[in-house]
Order: structure tokens, then sequence, then C-alpha cells
């Protein structure tokens, strides 16, 4: 059996590929590739513990972020087509009115 | 044996999210994003979660790749109009990320809660599983549904044709 500071190391190091890519990358559908890559590296850590707690809740717990990740994917990408439409591109840096 | 199996989902896991952030061409991207997801199911059947597993696979994998693919397919993306940060801001992105991983391995390291005992159970079957969802977790498993519905109706709307009807636009002027 896998001792669990493993699966911690190994999901800290997808997390932090996930934010290098979103800091490192202007295309706004690869930031949101990225930031998936967040989520399922939280998802490893929670079914780890979940399992070596046994404690069921972590598992469930992780069929909701999966729930909602892909309400978040449907509807981000339907607003990745609408800032497509209005300025054809998907670069992020054209969203700039917010900036202070 | 078993470790054996975690290193070598491990290094396919983090290499192709490696390769995710520095492909150039974001279908790449997608596919590399696929690996990985795989890499991580199988993390799960190791870790005794054999119906989160199938579940990943064929949310991820299945649905939410395929949706990232069209959404790809339909922009037209490729290399060529692939937009890119200047090379100081991309050395400041891998700086500001490794001070975030020596901030996690910091905080993470010598806590006590990594010397608990370890022992193989049976929580992730998808018996003892329904059983927890479908008693202490019944109402969020209703309103996740909800959710979802909301989500649906939101992607119809933002996704729909912007033109409105001739007679609308008079009056909104």
């Amino acid at each position: 059996m896998i001792p669990i500071d493993y699966y911690l190391w190994l999901s800290a190091v997808l997390f932090t590929i996930g934010v290098m890519g979103v800091l490192y990358r202007r295309n706004a559908i690869v930031v949101f590739m990225c930031i998936e890559l967040m989520l399922n590296a939280v998802n490893l850590v929670m079914v780890a513990f979940s399992n070596y707690r046994n404690d069921a809740a972590g598992q469930v717990f992780v069929f909701f972020i999966m729930a909602v990740a892909a309400a978040e994917v449907a509807v981000g990408l339907a607003i990745l087509i609408v800032m497509y439409r209005n300025t054809k591109t998907t670069d992020i840096n054209i969203l700039n009115r917010l900036k202070w | 044996m078993t470790i054996n199996l975690f290193y070598f989902l491990s290094f396919v896991a983090v290499f192709s999210a490696l390769l995710v952030v520095f492909s150039k061409n974001p279908v790449y991207s997608v596919l590399y994003l696929i690996i990985t997801f795989f890499a991580i199911a199988g993390h799960y059947v190791l870790l005794n979660a054999e119906f989160l597993a199938a579940v990943h696979v064929i949310v991820y994998a299945g649905a939410i790749m395929v949706l990232f693919l069209y959404v790809i397919m339909m922009l037209n993306l490729n290399t060529e109009t692939e937009p890119h940060k200047s090379n100081l801001l991309k050395f400041a992105a891998a700086i500001c990320a490794g001070l975030l991983m020596i901030v996690l391995v910091g905080s993470l390291k010598g806590s006590e809660l990594l010397q608990s005992p370890v022992m193989v159970h049976d929580v992730g079957l998808v018996k003892n599983l329904g059983k927890v969802l479908f008693t202490d977790f019944l109402l969020p498993f209703e309103i996740a549904s909800v959710l979802l519905l909301a989500a649906m109706v939101g992607a119809v709307m933002l996704g729909k044709s912007e033109k409105p009807p001739a007679n609308e636009t008079k009056t909104s002027k």
C-alpha cells in the first residue's frame, strides 16, 4: 500500500502545474483546461484521504465536484464562444476592461 | 508492484500535464489532458475507488474533453492564431508556480497527519458509496440536479445567436 504523502506530493505537483498553466498561457481555452487540472489534483487528494481514513464522504464530495465541474465547463465554454463572436479571438489580454 | 504502478502513473500524469501547458497547439493540449485524466483514473483504481474511476473516465475524458475539442474546432484555433506572452512574463509565471510549490511542500512536510496507519478499505465500492450518497447526502444530490439544469439553460441562452428579432430592435432604439 502506498503511503498517503506520496499522493499529497503528486497532487501538489499537479496543482502547481495547473497554476503555472493559468499564468503561462494567453489562450482562454488552455487556461480553462489548466483550471480543470487543478480541480483534478484536489479530487485526487480527496479520494486518497477518503480511502486512508475509511470515510466515504470524501468520495461523495468528489462526485459533487465533478457535477459542478461539468456545469462550469458547459457555461464557461458558452461564454468563450460568445467572447469569440464579439472579439474574434480567445486571447485573454483583450479582456482588460476590469483592469485597474 | 503497486508502488511501481504508482510511479508509472504519476510520471505519465505529471509529464502529460506539463505538455498540456507547453504544447503550442490547443488540440494537442486537449489530447494530453485526456492522457492525464486517464492516469488519474488509474490512481483512483489504485485507491480502491473503482466506481469513481469509471465515472471520472466517462465524465472527464468522455464528455468534458469532447466539449473542449468541439469548441476548438468551432473556433478554428491552431498554432498560427495562438497568442503568446512575452518571455519575461513566462519566466515570472514559472517562478511564481515554483514558489507556490515550495509553499505547498513546506506546509505539508512533517505534518502529523501523514503518519496515520495505512489499511485497505472498501469504501469505494458502488454499494457503500450509493448508500452514503442516498442517505446522508440526499439533499445535495438533488440540488446538484438543479445546478445541472441551470447550467444547461444558461449554456443554451449564452450560445444562442445574438441577433434579436427585427421588431424588437426598433423598440429598443
